[in-house]
């Protein structure tokens, strides 16, 4: 829509005027800009003078608290923890060396305000502003001017030059996208398998021992990882990532799901500990009612029934390992998860 | 040639120098035309510093944290001074980050400072937005610079959360986990997204380096240019002012950049710098000693990104966990919903300021700034945009804000739900109610005067209070602003009787041009006739 078909519904154009002569007779006319008020410092030289020996105070103030801070840097030792109310127990030196600093930072500013706002002259001026669109004999030689150089480089005479030149360009650009392949591996079957398998031991993650099932108690939370997994191991925290398990045990009657009745022993049941949500690792456990709380983002698990959700923005129950116990009475898995543990993805199904 | 030789050895040593360089740079011309240039005071003026100057901080203690920092995920175990941490497993990037807080001298000053800055960076540039946003300060020709505004701030919350996921502590790799969770819920790529980001499986060894490239080096970069664009651009257009006397849209008024200016704006850089270093110095800021190293089946109770990401925390948070699955394949829209409204939210503010030109259909160049209450509609829209964000925040905080008022987080959840609709609604109803109720007591100070607070016993007993009638600025002062009317669609048939092609498009504008300008939605400026009416009759009221 063009512009003129509107401007029956524009305001009018303030009035440009500086003074009230000509709007007389406008009580809301612009008067003017009002006349300069003298500040203190403007008629008595000595509150001039006071201002001034402010201002020099406080840039004194910033050169003594630089020394302090150079002083502090070689004073204070790193380690040194004090207690200053009402902060606490801090390390002596950030608190020595970040007032210092900041004092003197802080100093030269407002020396420098202070300067500006008392003795610098306050007389306010106007500018005037000019459009900042160019005027149309300008936009005409500017037009004139493209239109000359697009005729002479010949762009739209000879389009076999044009287009081929677009062609390499549009091309070109795809060697970078090439190069990025090998930001990474592909996805394949990686995040649908973990390092469970049948027979692999679990193992306490705090007492790195394997686990009996009598170490585990009704009511308590139990984590593990597959026997095998060092931390010191150059994969670690990628596996972990994936293999982390929480067990608990709960009372074979209180378990309502049948399935996850049959993949446990002795009412000891194992799921992985990576929330299906975005991935946090679960760690908050109700006892009595047997629910897993994320504490990143409150997804709610029932271990007492499959792991479903039963609050938050998780989408689907937590996947369970299916364990046993081996011929040394020691617990361990049946196989890996059946299905990818961790957030959903694409492929998921 | 001689008397000139002559003259250039008398001229005083800086005038030489600056002799030398206008010969090769031009500098008087440069100078001619800014260094008297004139700078309106305001204080809501000097948001937009605190942001130019806590970025500046930023880079230069950050220059200072490169020396020390190692971005590698290489496993090493720690044996530096800080006790409780000795022996564990740890990524070289966090153990070179304990060494810079416990081992460096005025390292942990300098890592408080970085982030502080960092923290007083996006809520500055936040409220820097909101101050333009209101005055209406974005309008033309100041569209192009509002959304370079956008970008930094938008760029300003990825530099920010790459640079707190660099240490590789707990705290931020649950946050980096949460992203990665959100990669793969994009139909079809998301896995290849991720695999490509981390290197393979998260979290694999690469993504520390990578994030550090792009904290260092290309956001910072990018920020740098436009942030120099966007300055440029603040000289170009010269600053909005708001209106008084003397202060018209064709001019601005103000004091000029040398002295005045340069001084308190330079003093200011070193007030903000001052500020944040006594503020590193008392308040502790990402303890990741007390937080301890990323693992990936670990984490604490009440993870929370820094505050500019919580919005983001929010809406991932309460959105129900939906998920669909169809031939073979999984739609996490419980996670990818979330992930597209988060630049939506951000988006709706940043396209503003066009909506807003196309309504009015307004072409002309405003360097008047609007009182909020004058554009009640806009205002409204602000208000309801900011409630919206903050109701996310709420969400984001969900477990904070349970555990510290004793709410239950269910019920917290499903408030923000709700609210994410309704909240929005409410305020601007109520925004706008209250714009408009300012303008009539506006309206009312111009027609009637000031309350003075003396009261007045006249002689048959009635007491009134006396109005001062208001001074001829801040008449000019209340009246200054343009009021629209609605545009209109124009009659159903033109002049031959024909039925008028009317887009639905030119509809909807008429309806919303209504809606902001129309009766009810703006009160009526006071006009030069009630004015006399008032004054010359029987004084006041």
């Amino acid at each position: 829509m063009s512009s003129q078909e509107n401007s029956e519904s524009l305001p009018e154009a303030q009035a440009p005027a500086h003074g009230a002569v000509e709007h007389a007779g406008d009580p809301f006319a612009d008067p003017g800009l009002p006349a300069h008020k003298p500040r203190i410092q403007d008629i008595d030289e000595r509150a001039a003078k006071r201002s001034e020996r402010a201002v020099a105070f406080l840039f004194f103030l910033s050169m003594v608290a630089t020394i302090g801070f150079i002083a502090s840097y070689v004073i204070f030792p790193v380690d040194k923890i004090v207690f200053i109310f009402p902060f606490g127990h801090v390390s002596v030196l950030n608190f020595a060396l970040g007032l210092t600093l900041g004092v003197a930072l802080f100093c030269i500013g407002a020396g420098a305000v202070h300067w500006a706002r008392t003795l610098m002259s306050d007389v306010e001026m106007p500018a005037e502003r000019h459009e900042i669109a160019a005027p149309p004999e300008v936009k005409a030689q500017v037009l004139a001017d493209f239109k000359q150089g697009a005729a002479e480089s010949g762009f739209g005479r000879r389009k076999l030059i044009r287009n081929t030149m677009f062609g390499a360009l549009a091309m070109v650009p795809l060697s970078g996208v090439m190069l990025l392949r090998d930001l990474g591996t592909l996805p394949e079957k990686k995040l649908r398998h973990t390092m469970w398998s049948k027979g692999k031991a679990l193992i306490n993650m705090n007492t790195n021992e394997p686990l009996r099932p009598e170490d585990l108690l009704v009511g308590s939370l139990t984590f593990a990882k597959p026997e095998g997994l060092e931390e010191d191991a150059e994969d670690f925290q990628t596996q972990i990532a994936k293999a982390a398990l929480m067990l608990v045990r709960i009372k074979p009657e209180d378990i309502k799901d049948k399935r996850e009745l049959e993949w446990s022993h002795q009412g000891i049941v194992a799921y992985s500990k990576i929330c299906t949500h975005v991935g946090c690792p679960i760690s908050l456990y109700e006892q009595q009612t047997h629910h897993v709380l994320c504490p990143c983002h409150q997804s709610t698990f029932d271990l007492s029934d499959g792991a479903r959700v039963i609050f938050g923005p998780a989408g689907h129950a937590l996947p369970q390992l299916r364990i046993g116990v081996n011929d040394e009475g020691y617990l361990e898995a049946l196989g890996d998860f059946d299905e990818p543990v961790g957030p959903a993805f694409w492929e998921r199904g | 040639m001689s008397t000139t030789t002559d003259a250039r050895r008398e001229a005083p040593a800086g005038e030489r120098i600056a002799d030398w360089a206008d010969g090769r740079l031009g500098i008087y011309s440069l100078a001619k035309a800014n260094m008297r240039k004139i700078f309106p005071d305001h204080w809501s003026f000097m948001l937009g510093e605190i942001c130019m100057y806590s970025f500046i901080i930023i880079i230069l203690t950050g220059v200072y944290l490169t020396l020390f920092f190692h971005p590698s995920m290489n496993e090493v175990v720690y044996d530096g001074s800080y006790v409780p941490l000795q022996g564990m497993h740890m990524s070289e990037a966090f153990n070179s980050t304990m060494h810079i807080s416990f081992d460096v001298r005025g390292g942990l000053l300098i890592r408080q400072i970085h982030h502080w800055a960092a923290l007083i960076f996006l809520a500055g540039m936040f409220v820097h937005m909101m101050r333009v946003f209101f005055t209406g300060a974005f309008r033309k020709p100041r569209e192009v610079n509002w959304l370079f505004g956008f970008l930094l701030f938008v760029l300003g919350m990825f530099t920010g959360f790459t640079g707190y996921s660099l240490p590789d502590d707990l705290l931020s790799g649950t946050g980096v986990r949460f992203m990665e969770g959100a990669i793969l819920s994009v139909p079809i790529v998301g896995t290849y997204l991720s695999f490509f980001l981390f290197g393979g499986e998260f979290p694999g060894g690469d993504f520390v380096a990578r994030f550090y490239s792009v904290h260092i080096l290309l956001l910072p970069g990018i920020m740098l240019g436009l942030m120099v664009a966007h300055l440029i651009l603040v000289f170009y257009h010269k600053h909005t002012q708001f209106a008084g006397p003397g202060r018209t849209n064709k001019n601005v008024v103000g004091m000029p950049l040398l002295p005045v200016y340069m001084a308190k704006a330079g003093g200011f850089f070193f007030l903000v710098f001052g500020v944040i270093a006594v503020v590193a110095a008392i308040a502790s800021i990402n303890p990741i000693w007390a937080i301890g190293p990323y693992r990936p089946d670990q984490v604490s109770t009440g993870a929370q990104p820094d505050w500019y990401m919580g919005f983001s925390e929010g809406l991932i948070r309460v959105m129900p966990g939906w998920e669909i699955n169809l031939w073979g394949h999984t739609l996490v829209l419980g996670v990818f919903i979330p992930l597209v409204i988060f630049p939506l939210v951000l988006a709706t503010i940043a396209v503003y300021p066009f909506i807003e030109s196309w309504i009015t259909g307004d072409k002309r160049e405003h360097h008047i700034a609007d009182r909020p209450r004058n554009a009640p509609t806009r205002t409204a829209f602000g208000v309801a945009w900011i409630t919206w964000y903050l109701v996310l925040l709420i969400g984001g905080g969900n477990d904070l804000w349970a555990t510290h008022f004793h709410l239950s987080i269910n019920v917290i959840t499903w408030f923000v739900r709700i609210a994410f609709f309704v909240a929005p609604v409410l305020a601007f109803i109520a925004t706008k109610r209250i714009c408009l109720g300012l303008q009539r007591r506006d309206a009312e100070k111009v027609l009637h005067g000031r309350e003075s607070g003396i009261i007045k016993r006249l002689p048959h007993g009635e007491f009134i209070e006396i109005h001062e009638p208001l001074d001829a600025g801040a008449r000019y002062k209340l009246t200054a602003h343009e009021q629209y009317k609605p545009a209109e669609i124009g009659p159903e048939v033109d002049e031959n009787g024909v039925a008028r092609k009317v887009s639905p498009l030119q509809k909807l504008r008429a309806k919303l041009s209504k809606g902001y300008y129309g009766e009810g939605n703006q009160i009526p400026k006071p006009t030069a006739e009630e004015y006399q009416e008032i004054t010359s009759g029987h004084g006041h009221h």
